[in-house]
């Protein structure tokens, strides 16, 4: 029941990060690359129209980790403090962004909020890439110092950074060079997730010159992604274990590597929707392939002294997990009925579509 | 550590008074759209359609703020409680899982398709639509409405060796008697502030002459949804809801009712007074005798206990408080219902759209509408103190024990700031929406 909670939460978080992440990445890029009015009303609207229903599933996956695993959401949300509410904040300010620009004709209201949602999606972007990094890298838990446990077992306080910037220091910050690496895997996945996006549903300008930035982010992607995991293995000499004990986890990377090879490609294909799909297993690829290394790990400590947070150490009871496997599963089929009505009402390039309020 | 406490609760308190500006207007306003719509699909009259489509705008909008503002609510159970949400997340997270899976979803996915989707699928599928907004947004009310009754009457739950509580009982979570009054009392709560939004934008075009018909439509629906739903909102939701907190949670009731000391026979009802918290009385108290009791049980002469009957520990941190908010609400509730019949009497007699006083009153009671939804849930939130989870766990024991006060402060202020900005932004843009009002639009085909 445990790991049935565990890869529903996984995948929700994946959805997650496939569809939200399509409209951060479509930020990214009209952040750097838009120039004309009518080709950043365009890009907006491509994340404008469907932003808040992908955000639930951030909502959604959340609550269920809360009901799942509820020790580990609780160490979790407190230890990220600061983090977890500036990306909240970030959230807030790339929603009225991405709200507010067209309500008024006025241009340099358009540039305040174009700013405000792009320069949101590009930090988010950095942020939820290292969050993920922090979870690979492992926090100090139970705040040791000296050997002796500040806080309970389970719990833990990250500072932003320390002064160091080394995931090897006892005490790591949020933010030092390893979750800054992911970080900016991240924000290249995600761009290049967005580009496709635009592609797909937009007739943009910038559509053609679009395919050229992602093959050459997909050059800095795979370079970026090569030295994380060979740094990977300095700072945590076990990264492989799982892939090596259990080869048919393989299957997560191969997914992510397939990605990535096939956008190399992206000027050859013809139809909109491959680019697209290829990068949406960029991202499953990349989410699963660093849960799976960690399994049944979900958040290693870097001490000696406190025993890492596991699925099995942080769920809750038998009872409460199977009676939610039933409303759950009938939840799951109603979400993927109202995704489907609502993709197949929506197809289509968003071009000319009424933007209401 | 006491100053921990403090910013934890102011933070809470400030993000969810913002945040329910939003969701109290969404949920009795999505009603009012399928009731447009739904008489635009009998009647074929065209100006029913664009009021359901002009206060789906101004749903729009709220919908936003409302996701916006919502998604630190769920996030700050973790951050600011994660020792509450470590010991009950097996329970509340049930009902909060809940809520994502079964409302958000839904209304997330049909809004879209309500406000782009008309001339796409018909006017039927369109109704159907606006029904499922309705659905969604009702159906996201009652699961925080059964996660806020586990917490003030808990039900349902075993306690473990190590402290933790888990679910025992799942289908507890939602006969719990307290949850059916206080859901029925919200919704209403909601009617009331999106009825009299209504009826306040509609006596706006009545006074300033423009769009009248419609200020016309939204005047008429407005009052009358405006009277059912503050009756209702009083008698039976209210009522069952006091005689519930004072079943449950009688110190919280004698506190609400600001009952010092426990009288011989029927208990007085308080109509205004401070509360004296050193002398333990009330200052210039004006009361009706003996009408608490009869409102309460039914019995003139019935004994109701005072604060001086409960250990220190168990009344309310903040009796002052509590007794205003109690009191702001009922007496905005009694106000709302002379009003409202007042407006009823002199629509039906067909004198409304120009008696100006009453215009005027109406236009300027919306807001007040959301002040006693507010304090209503201030009531609730402030007689459950001390305990976060009545008689089981106090509110002190819940915080994250590794946030530092100063990290809170932080984020408190940073709050401020940005909901102030959120609260301009958005006055600017449902004003713009009011000023611009219901434009009529070429019929759509239907296929």
């Amino acid at each position: 029941m445990e790991v049935f909670w565990y890869s529903i939460i996984a995948v929700i978080l994946a959805m997650f990060f496939i569809l939200d992440g399509y409209d951060f990445g479509a930020g990214i890029i009209h952040l750097f690359f838009a120039k004309t009015e009518k080709d950043k009303e365009v890009i907006a609207k491509s994340a404008g129209l469907f932003w808040d229903s992908n955000e639930v599933w951030l909502v959604a996956g959340g609550g269920m980790l809360f009901m799942a695993f509820p020790t580990f959401y609780a160490s979790v949300f407190s230890g990220f403090y600061l983090p977890l509410i500036i990306v909240l904040w970030l959230i807030i300010f790339r929603a009225i962004g991405l709200e507010f620009r067209s309500q008024f004709k006025f241009p340099m209201w358009r540039a305040i909020w174009d700013k405000s949602f792009g320069i949101s999606s590009l930090l988010l972007a950095l942020f939820f890439g290292m969050a993920l990094g922090n979870v690979v890298r492992g926090v100090n838990l139970g705040g040791v110092e000296n050997g002796i446990s500040q806080y309970e077992s389970q719990y833990f306080f990250l500072p932003l950074w320390n002064s160091s910037f080394s995931p090897l220091s006892e005490t790591p910050g949020v933010i030092d060079w390893f979750t800054i690496i992911i970080g900016l895997i991240s924000v290249l996945t995600l761009a290049i997730h967005g580009a496709n996006w635009i592609i797909l549903k937009t007739n943009s300008t910038i559509n053609a010159r679009l395919k050229s930035v992602v093959f050459y982010s997909n050059i800095g992607l795979l370079m970026l992604t090569i030295l994380s995991l060979s740094v990977w293995q300095t700072i945590n000499p076990n990264a492989l274990d799982n892939f090596m004990s259990k080869p048919y986890l393989m299957v997560f990377p191969l997914l992510y590597f397939t990605g990535l090879i096939g956008l190399f490609f992206i000027k050859k294909i013809k139809k909109d929707l491959y680019p697209f799909l290829l990068s949406t297993l960029l991202i499953l690829g990349g989410i699963t392939s660093s849960l799976a290394s960690l399994f049944p790990v979900i958040l290693p400590s870097t001490n000696s002294i406190n025993e890492s947070l596991t699925i099995y150490n942080t769920v809750t009871s038998a009872y409460g997990l199977s009676v939610a496997f039933y409303w759950a599963i009938v939840g799951i089929i109603l979400i993927v009925i109202y995704f489907i009505i609502q993709k197949r009402m929506m197809a289509g390039k968003i071009d000319n579509m009424d933007y209401g309020h | 550590m006491e100053d921990m406490i403090l910013y934890d609760r102011l933070q809470f308190a400030f993000t969810i008074t913002f945040h329910y500006i939003f969701p109290q207007l969404t949920m009795g306003l999505s009603l009012i759209i399928v009731f447009f719509k739904w008489k635009f699909l009998r009647s074929q009259v065209e100006k029913y359609n664009n009021a359901a489509k002009f206060f789906m705008k101004i749903f729009a909008i709220n919908f936003t703020m409302g996701v916006i503002t919502g998604i630190p609510m769920e996030f700050q159970f973790g951050t600011n409680w994660a020792k509450f949400s470590e010991l009950t997340g097996g329970i509340i997270g049930q009902t909060l899982a809940m809520e994502g899976l079964f409302s958000f979803f839904l209304e997330s996915s049909f809004l879209v398709l309500f406000i782009f989707g008309e001339k796409l699928m018909g006017q039927k599928l369109h109704f159907v639509t606006a029904l499922l907004v309705f659905i969604g947004s009702w159906a996201s009310g009652y699961f925080i409405l059964a996660t806020n009754a586990w917490m003030q009457h808990p039900v349902g739950y075993e306690i473990l060796e190590n402290g933790k509580y888990v679910l025992e009982n799942f289908s507890a979570l939602f006969s719990n008697p307290w949850l059916l009054p206080a859901f029925l009392h919200n919704q209403m709560g909601s009617l009331v502030t999106s009825s009299f939004v209504v009826a306040s934008i509609g006596a706006f075009y009545l006074l300033g002459k423009s769009n009248v018909e419609y200020g016309k439509l939204f005047l008429k629906t407005g009052v009358i949804f405006g009277l059912i739903s503050s009756l209702l909102v009083a008698f039976p939701t209210g009522d069952w809801n006091a005689k519930n907190v004072a079943k449950y949670q009688p110190a919280s009731f004698a506190a609400m009712e600001g009952i010092f000391e426990t009288e011989h026979a029927g208990a007085e009802i308080i109509l205004i007074g401070q509360p004296n918290m050193v002398e333990k009385r009330l200052d210039n108290k004006i009361a009706v005798p003996n009408i608490l009791s009869f409102l309460t049980y039914q019995d003139w002469n019935k004994q109701i206990m005072g604060m001086d009957k409960f250990p220190e520990e168990e009344i309310p941190t903040n009796v002052p408080g509590l007794y205003y908010s109690y009191h702001i609400m009922v007496g905005l509730g009694t106000i709302f219902i002379a009003i409202m019949s007042l407006a009823v009497f002199f629509l039906w007699r067909g004198r409304l759209y120009n008696f100006n006083p009453l215009l005027w009153s109406i236009m300027f009671l919306a807001p007040f509408a959301y002040i006693a939804n507010i304090t209503g849930w201030y009531v609730a939130e402030l007689g459950r103190q001390p305990y976060l989870v009545y008689g089981l766990l106090k509110t002190a024991d819940g915080i994250s024990p590794t946030v530092s006060s100063g990290n809170t402060l932080f984020t408190l202020l940073g709050f401020v700031g940005l909901y102030f900005l959120l609260g301009v932004l958005f006055l600017i843009l449902v004003g713009k929406t009011i000023y611009e009002g219901p434009k009529p639009e070429p019929h759509p085909q239907t296929h």
